[in-house]
């Protein structure tokens, strides 16, 4: 359970976020607003990336202000671009960086990579240059290096934006078969369109929190 | 490029520790300058190509490690031709030769994991002193990784700036490329967080 009470961001005394309280307990949980509403600020409040100015962010038993290491280990987050998260030049090691932190035997880490990577047909890409793979396989290998850290939620910033339409599908299924919560931000509305949950933000507040048949068709209104 | 040389394989120096492979390849980075007679460089020289086959790579393979550096070999063959005699230009272009082919064979044969795993062990001896070994192995590793991505974003910038006429400005390609590299580098720290990297 996500819950947020009272939160406001503020950022050079400009309001980003505006005493938000909602509880989020829904298996997927969309999220829309225009470029600059803050619904990415919102998101990295869940992962800890982002610390509240004020009010109270938890996720589960942390707390968001005080627990951000443990926090970052629950819950995973996937950026939109995956050339910025993908830290090791060979795809094996990319997807160990973050296992190495956990101090990991050497025999779990190999089960895990090799599990994750026939999970996302990138078994025979393991010893390959990860800056050779094409965009849709980067996006997979971004997400392999997150779930392969076993979070119980996984939040997606815009996962779908760069990438051509096989690709979108690719990631789409990815998402779909996730037994984790999931939290997306999206301009691709098709994407959460089957989701429990969607938020519109706008102006830093919550403008519409419904169902997507009722808050997409909301959201498609407020930006015509 | 730099990034992802290895090449998979089950040889002899495919199974050496990476710190041996770096340290062999210290001492031979040293050695050479200590040997003065061409023919025993040539011998040196010959043993490392002779290592490429031995490893399971191809001369296409090692014509790839030595074809970037054939102008500086020429270049440095002419100058030592014109100050000194021929043999002096061959010391000083087979121990270049040597030197690039063996970093080549250990670059090809060890990953980059291994590597900065020998690193951050050669490292740990600094820690006393503050040096956090972590940080260090992750800060090679980013090199590595991002030189493509750097360069991926340069061509871009020069593909745009040339489709708006701008193409001998260096100007037009520095500005941007800073600023999307410093907008790179926020978003990479932010990842690095958001993957729970914690060397302390």
């Amino acid at each position: 359970m996500i819950t947020l009470e009272n939160v406001t961001v503020e950022f050079d005394q400009r309001r980003v976020l505006d005493d938000i309280s909602l509880s989020l307990s829904e298996k997927r949980i969309g999220i829309v607003g225009a470029n600059g509403s803050g619904k990415s600020t919102f998101v990295r409040l869940l992962n800890g990336l982002q610390v509240a100015s004020s009010g109270t962010v938890r996720v589960d038993d942390f707390d968001a202000a005080k627990d951000g290491r443990k926090l970052r280990r629950h819950v995973g987050f996937v950026f939109q671009n995956p050339d910025n998260q993908i830290v090791y030049p060979v795809v094996e090691e990319d997807i160990a960086f973050g296992l190495k932190a956990l101090k990991l035997p050497k025999d779990e880490i190999d089960r895990r990579i090799d599990e994750v990577l026939a999970r996302y047909g990138l078994s025979e890409f393991r010893n390959h240059p990860s800056h050779l793979l094409s965009g849709g396989q980067k996006q997979l290998l971004a997400i392999s290096g997150v779930l392969v850290m076993a979070p119980r939620y996984v939040i997606f910033d815009e996962p779908t934006t760069l990438l051509d339409l096989r690709n979108r599908n690719r990631v789409e299924r990815a998402i779909a078969e996730l037994d984790q919560t999931v939290i997306t931000v999206s301009h691709d509305l098709d994407l959460i369109a089957g989701y429990d949950r969607v938020l519109v933000f706008e102006n830093g507040r919550i403008a519409c929190d419904d169902v997507p048949a009722i808050a997409i068709p909301r959201y498609r209104e407020m930006m015509a | 490029m730099i990034a992802g040389l290895y090449i998979d394989g089950n040889s002899a120096l495919h199974r050496a520790a990476a710190g041996l492979k770096v340290l062999a390849l210290v001492l031979l980075g040293t050695g050479v300058f200590l040997i003065p007679d061409w023919p025993v460089l040539a011998v040196l020289l010959v043993t490392v190509f002779i290592l490429y086959p031995a490893s399971g790579f191809g001369p296409r393979i090692l014509w790839a490690q030595i074809r970037p550096i054939l102008w500086l070999l020429a270049l440095f063959f002419a100058v030592q031709l014109w100050l000194n005699d021929w043999q002096a230009g061959l010391v000083v272009i087979f121990r270049l030769a040597a030197i690039v082919s063996f970093a080549g064979l250990v670059t090809l044969t060890t990953r980059t994991s291994d590597m900065l795993a020998a690193l951050e062990r050669a490292m740990k001896p600094l820690a006393r002193f503050g040096v956090n070994p972590e940080k260090v192995s992750l800060a090679f590793s980013m090199v590595l990784r991002f030189i493509p991505v750097i360069a991926q974003i340069g061509h871009e910038i020069r593909d745009a700036q040339r489709a708006r006429g701008l193409d001998k400005s260096v100007l037009a390609l520095v500005v941007p490329l800073i600023i999307r590299t410093l907008k790179t580098a926020d978003d990479v720290a932010d990842a690095i967080d958001a993957r729970s990297f914690d060397p302390d």
